[in-house]
């Protein structure tokens, strides 16, 4: 993993510095509220329903047991006990008292965290793929560029004012885990025919009230030419990028409105006159970077461990666990374990003070001190041997951690919605637990198969509700909560948005419609057909008659 | 009137200072004044920018409102004493594009004033893209700008200043450890 070295620490320290100046110009009176907004969301730190909201940036998802601690303690200390994961690999503390947030940022530095550009018009802190470094698909590790841009875009001088938030993706896989065609730019690293390292570049995807997968702009970007590549986009972004409307500012509606073959021919045209030799970050400063992601001390290990296979012919859960929420790894003998936070009934994403010390310990004692946080709102322990599996299985099972329901129905991204969020309209996390409820049988979740849900609160669609297999978004009618169902989205490689099925349907009516689209599905399935699959191959009528016929 | 600070000093170690103004900001609705120096917007330099610049005994800077281009000005820029940026609302981030093309691909040399909506909080990012002369709005000192400007003791990207970025930091270190 990077390592913050002194230069990385100094700059928090300034930065801490310089927040904890604005709060006491805040709360000795000498900034207004108004003035003092944009500096405090600068530092991740938004104003709620019921209190201040701190989000910490994740930087790709990675943390260190050490900062997992820090994060448990932040929530004992300043929080209710808990910290959220959100859908885009950060945490957030939803319970904060202005007067500790300077504390908070100051003990978070300390293990080299921060809330840097969690928030406001700037570039945001860019994700990956939760599996990097440990799966085998991919052709390289999406970590050292996403650290290189976590470097550049950090306090950017000229990119901190944008029309709007902008949001960067990576992934070294084929399976996209990071959900890269719906965001600002998604980046693909690829090799091409000659071997040559360079990046598929997807500008323009997003999600909120105007959805879009986002075009390729450029095939393939050599990989040293990043930088200059990104400031040619958020170039051309900050000067046309619309700031008229805030809900027509992001780059998707830019890219949308001048064609993706003139966004791209512009941004060419951009590129060709920056100087490359002076954008772009020297081959020693890269491998350095490179260096700090290369030094996992894998073990040399049989491919086969018998202590697991016997383990998990002994016990019906871990075997089960292993089916669901263990992956393959790149090395032999090792697995991804995958730790779910959608225990049944609980709130998705939510992890007790306790939970996040118990996952801290794996990953140190089992876990090459490595953990990362998913978009799907889970934790992963990367690399766990397979011979510890059923050690770190029982432990995890323990303290309500082993739910084995990686991508199964019960699997729910949710938003805080209407419970935390000043943007809502609707509760999201009641409903994904009625719907965890319904399924709560495990045999059943297993026979469905894959199958993600997906619920955002209100149109921002921060559950990422456009991309689900079965969306669902809250709606307000006349005060009352009302949720408008999709199907057949898709965030990963088969990025698709999904079709809206019908009227929305009032919160008691949810649960009971996704068993109806459920049966539907099951009737229908033929092989080993995703519902996805299904839906695709038979359309939005069944699944609407089936729901809407009961209403009738 | 706003107060005019300048930045003085070495180019790594920013110092904020009061400075006399000399220019007028001129509206296209004004006349121009019969004698000394002004800025005009960029249309109205257009129009009468030569005649003013040709009198001789004056000088002339440009205002250029978020959505005007740079470009236009490119063969200007060695008659121009002053390019003044305009930030109608401190949210908007197009006069940081602006004044970093002003001094990186056009190399002007001339005063980058920062006009409008211009408040301590930004002078970290302006004095990186160029800007030397503001005209804040938050009624802030020099002071305080000359302790925004230098806050951080490093930075990670290279702009229109000259400072070291982060990687240059580590590679010097590098070299020292190898002596």
């Amino acid at each position: 993993m990077y390592q913050y070295d002194v230069i990385d620490r100094e700059f928090l320290t300034d930065r801490s510095n310089e927040f904890r100046h604005q709060v006491v110009r805040r709360l000795a009176g000498d900034l207004t509220e108004d003035q003092f907004k944009p500096l405090r969301l600068m530092n991740g730190l938004y104003l709620q329903l019921h209190a201040y909201m701190l989000r910490v940036a994740i930087p790709y998802g990675s943390l260190n047991a050490r900062q997992a601690r820090r994060l448990a303690w932040v929530a004992r200390t300043y929080d209710k006990g808990y910290g959220h994961m959100t859908t885009r690999q950060n945490v957030q503390f939803n319970w904060i008292k202005l007067k500790d947030a300077p504390d908070i940022l100051d003990a978070l530095a300390e293990v080299d965290l921060h809330a840097i550009q969690t928030s406001g018009n700037c570039i945001r802190n860019t994700t990956a793929d939760p599996y990097a470094g440990a799966t085998a698909e991919e052709v390289d590790d999406p970590r050292v560029w996403s650290e290189v841009i976590r470097q550049w875009s950090t306090l950017h001088p000229e990119f901190s004012f944008l029309p709007r938030k902008f949001k960067i993706a990576i992934t070294g896989a084929l399976t996209d885990r990071a959900a890269v065609k719906v965001h600002d730019i998604g980046l693909i690293l690829r090799r091409a025919r000659d071997g040559s390292l360079g990046f598929e570049v997807i500008v323009g995807g997003g999600q909120g009230r105007t959805p879009y997968v986002g075009p390729t702009i450029k095939q393939h970007l050599p990989a040293g030419s990043l930088l200059s590549y990104l400031e040619a986009v958020l170039r051309v972004y900050n000067r046309h990028g619309r700031r008229d409307n805030i809900y027509k500012a992001r780059i998707k509606i830019l890219v949308a409105a001048l064609g993706a073959e003139e966004f791209g021919r512009q941004v060419e045209e951009e590129w060709a006159k920056i100087d490359q030799g002076r954008a772009d970050l020297g081959d020693v400063e890269l491998a350095r970077i490179r260096g700090a992601f290369a030094q996992t001390p894998f073990e040399t290990l049989p491919a086969r461990s018998e202590a697991f296979e016997a383990a998990k012919a002994a016990s019906p859960s871990l075997a089960r666990f292993a089916r669901n929420n263990v992956k393959p790894h790149k090395k032999p003998g090792y697995a991804i374990v995958e730790v779910s936070l959608k225990a049944i009934g609980q709130t998705p994403g939510d992890a007790t003070a306790d939970q996040l010390d118990v996952v801290a310990d794996l990953a140190e004692r089992y876990g090459l001190d490595d953990l990362r946080v998913t978009h799907a709102q889970n934790l992963v322990l990367p690399h766990i041997k397979l011979d510890d599996l059923p050690a770190v299985h029982a432990i995890l099972e323990a303290n309500g951690l082993a739910t084995a329901n990686i991508d199964l129905v019960s699997d729910i991204i949710a938003c805080p919605g209407l419970d935390y969020c000043a943007l809502a309209n609707a509760r999201a996390i009641p409903i994904a637990q009625d719907i965890a409820k319904t399924f709560a049988d495990p045999d059943r979740a297993e026979t469905i198969g894959e199958l993600k849900i997906k619920i955002s609160g209100c149109i921002n669609a921060c559950g990422h509700h456009h991309v689900a297999h079965i969306g669902i978004l809250g709606v307000d009618k006349k005060g009352e909560e009302f949720y408008q169902l999709s199907l057949g989205g898709s965030g990963a490689e088969d990025a698709t948005i999904g079709k809206i099925l019908g009227p929305a349907l009032p919160a008691d009516r949810v649960a009971p419609a996704i068993d109806t689209l459920v049966d539907t599905y099951l009737a229908a399935r033929q092989g080993e057909e995703r519902f996805l699959d299904t839906y695709r191959r038979v359309g939005l009528e069944p699944f609407k008659e089936a729901v809407y016929a009961q209403a009738d | 009137m706003p107060k005019l600070i300048k930045l003085v000093g070495a180019k790594d170690e920013h110092q904020a200072q009061w400075a006399e103004d000399a220019f007028v900001h001129v509206t296209d609705e004004d006349a121009i004044p019969e004698a000394g120096d002004v800025i005009l917007s960029l249309t109205r330099f257009q129009a009468e920018g030569d005649t003013l610049l040709s009198s001789n005994s004056r000088r002339v800077g440009v205002r250029i409102e978020p959505a005007g281009e740079v470009e236009a000005l490119a063969y200007d820029l060695p008659r121009l004493s002053l390019v003044a940026l305009a930030f109608p609302k401190y949210r908007d981030g197009r006069a940081y594009t602006s004044a970093r093309l002003l001094r990186e691909r056009f190399h002007y040399e001339g005063e980058i004033r920062a006009v409008g909506d211009v408040l301590q909080e930004q002078a970290g990012f302006m004095v990186r893209v160029g800007f030397d002369a503001f005209e804040p709005n938050d009624g802030s000192s020099p002071e305080a700008w000359t302790k925004a400007a230098n806050r951080f003791r490093h930075v990670y990207q290279r702009a229109a200043d000259v400072r070291p970025i982060a990687a240059d930091e580590r590679a010097a270190q590098v070299e020292e450890s190898a002596l």
